[in-house]
């Protein structure tokens, strides 16, 4: 073993070979006396930003209380006591909400990826299936919502085919399925289009089929750029679960309304609000997860 | 890292100090011991001018045509008799048409006061004021002829089995959960047309409304339906309807006065008779 002519020094060679650069995901050597300043730097910063932090919010909340209509806003938005009132029945309705996310959200990420996957075909005979989920894109991405959950969800019934059911859990579900399944394509053909032609070619080079070099080379990279915006779709998709309850569902929102009509107070839709934030933390803090680890292995992973 | 979780600390206090302190509004009573009620010595939002509001849109037998500004329909009916009472002439009478929770937002109202089947309870009076009485509601189930489960019911446990539905913020929902208290969790809708779609597609067995809505909606709006029933007057609280007005208003006693009036003089019963229907007879459910 020849001592390697770039190292730094010989007190730092046998650490730096004990740890081998370049390995995706490994820490490179860092001096300890370096290491220990920097974790000094960060405890100064985290309690520099700790106190201004704390500074600024004090200073806005005895802005805000100093307003001569804030003690009516409080009452009206957050009283304590209807606070906990509330909290346990529209946390029971939230129930409704997420039973119809999980279901659209599995049923809309296949319907997403075949929808880019058509309108990324080529072959001129699949251009029916170019038009139909072109359309089926512009109209279902440019209608509002409330719209789709309207019209399958009072409309379809009332069609009265016979054996068809009037649930309209499942209706108000599938009204979200095809609105956000629109979107979840655009999310879908945005990634396809980034994974650069070359790599298609390589595939197809390598004796893979057109197919095959789509399924194992293309959809591969393409679905792990574009997870943090699927997961923007998912976040949007959770708080549209409300509008399942202009068909009659008590779900969290409407909940907190009829607690709201009752005691003519806005609280109960802060408690569905902190709710609805407390439900997106664990989606939103994945996304943070997975873009991380991609930085990791994309930034630290390049040869040295 | 650890440092980012220690930032979210003093936030999390912040709200929740926002919460903790309890509100103190000390508004003073308005006092008066002799009642001026004329134009020009009421508070009002727009001097000179009453302005009322009501829902948009409005519904029949309480506004004819979504158009309160004709003098049609129970409720406008009674908003014109209170103001001609306060002596403003129709002319002078403005309509402003706000949602439900405008009525309990805070802050400056947009109007004097305001009309949509609210019922009082004594929650809801902590938060707006209420005038007396302008009228007192029976409880009715509406359901379609064919659906005979529904349509035959003559007891409160005939209901217990059937899908319900109500519109939010109506003292029904109360009813249904407090007096009938199904098997199936009651559907909610925005507005009756909700319910009403959802009771002609099936999802909804019978709707459960207020009786001259009941009467309406047979009549005029869904054929082959009919009002199974209502329930006492007496099954529940909050029948009572009430004009809305801001917490504290100086208007709050020259309403009641003029309701008062209205009652005695007997034309209250009068407008009744001729916008609600009291000819149509509705069975008493049972226990």
């Amino acid at each position: 073993m020849s001592p390697d002519p770039s190292s730094p020094g010989p007190a730092q060679t046998s650490k730096a070979r004990s740890a081998p650069a370049g390995k995706p995901g490994s820490t490179p050597y860092v001096d300890p006396a370096r290491r220990a300043q920097s974790r000094r730097k960060t405890r100064r910063d985290v309690t520099v930003a700790s106190v201004s932090l704390v500074l600024f919010l004090t200073l806005v909340v005895i802005l805000v209380s100093r307003l001569p209509g804030w003690p009516a806003v409080q009452a009206a938005f957050f009283d304590p006591q209807i606070f906990r009132s509330s909290f346990w029945p529209v946390l029971q309705a939230l129930v409704v909400n997420i039973k119809i996310f999980l279901v659209a959200e599995v049923v809309i990420l296949p319907l997403g990826l075949v929808v880019a996957l058509c309108r990324r075909s080529t072959a001129p005979v699949l251009l029916p299936l170019r038009f139909v989920a072109t359309v089926y894109t512009d109209v279902f991405r440019g209608m509002p919502t409330l719209l789709v959950v309207f019209l399958l969800g009072f409309g379809v019934p009332a069609l009265n085919i016979p054996g068809l059911t009037p649930d309209p859990l499942i209706w108000g579900g599938l009204a979200l399925v095809l609105s956000y399944g629109a979107y979840v394509g655009e999310v879908f053909r945005a990634g396809l289009a980034s994974v650069h032609p070359s790599q298609t070619m390589a595939a197809r080079s390598l004796g893979l089929s057109p197919l095959q070099a789509t399924r194992f080379v293309v959809l591969p990279q393409a679905v792990r750029r574009v997870v943090p915006p699927l997961l923007n779709d998912f976040v949007s998709l959770q708080k549209d679960t409300a509008l399942v309850g202009v068909l009659g569902p008590i779900e969290a929102l409407r909940q907190a309304q009829i607690i709201s009509y009752e005691l003519f107070n806005f609280t109960p839709y802060v408690v569905a609000a902190l709710l609805f934030i407390a439900m997106t933390i664990p989606l939103a803090r994945y996304t943070d997860w997975l873009q991380s680890r991609q930085e990791r292995r994309t930034s630290v992973a390049a040869p040295a | 890292m650890p440092g980012k979780s220690l930032l979210l600390l003093p936030l999390a206090a912040v709200l929740l100090a926002a919460c903790a302190a309890p509100a103190s509004t000390a508004v003073p009573q308005a006092s008066g011991s002799t009642l001026a009620c004329s134009p020009s010595s009421v508070p009002l939002v727009t001097p000179g001018t009453l302005t009322v509001s009501t829902s948009k849109p409005a519904y029949p037998p309480y506004v004819m045509d979504d158009n309160p500004a004709s003098g049609k329909g129970f409720e406008s009916a009674v908003a014109y008799a209170v103001a001609t009472k306060l002596g403003f002439t129709p002319a002078q009478v403005k309509w402003s048409f706000v949602t439900f929770e405008q009525s309990y937002a805070p802050g400056a109202k947009p109007f004097d006061f305001g009309l949509q089947q609210v019922s009082i309870t004594p929650e809801r009076a902590k938060v707006i004021d209420f005038s007396t009485p302008y009228y007192s509601a029976n409880q009715a189930v509406v359901a379609l002829t064919k659906n005979t489960a529904a349509s035959s019911a003559t007891s409160v446990a005939d209901l217990k089995q059937l899908k319900l539905g109500v519109q939010v913020g109506t003292t029904s929902l109360n009813y249904v959960t407090s007096v009938i208290a199904p098997t199936q969790q009651p559907y909610v809708f925005n507005d009756t047309d909700g319910a009403k779609r959802a009771l002609n597609n099936g999802t909804i067995d019978a709707i459960v409304v207020d009786l001259p809505t009941a009467f309406y909606i047979t009549a005029a709006e869904i054929p082959g339906s009919t009002v199974v029933g209502q329930f006492k007057g007496s099954d529940a609280a909050g029948q009572q309807w009430g004009l809305t007005l801001a917490k504290n208003s100086g208007l709050t006693a020259c309403v009641d006065k003029a309701l008062a009036d209205l009652t005695t003089s007997g034309e209250l019963a009068k407008i009744q008779d001729q916008w609600l229907s009291t000819e149509a007879k509705a069975p008493y459910f049972t226990q």
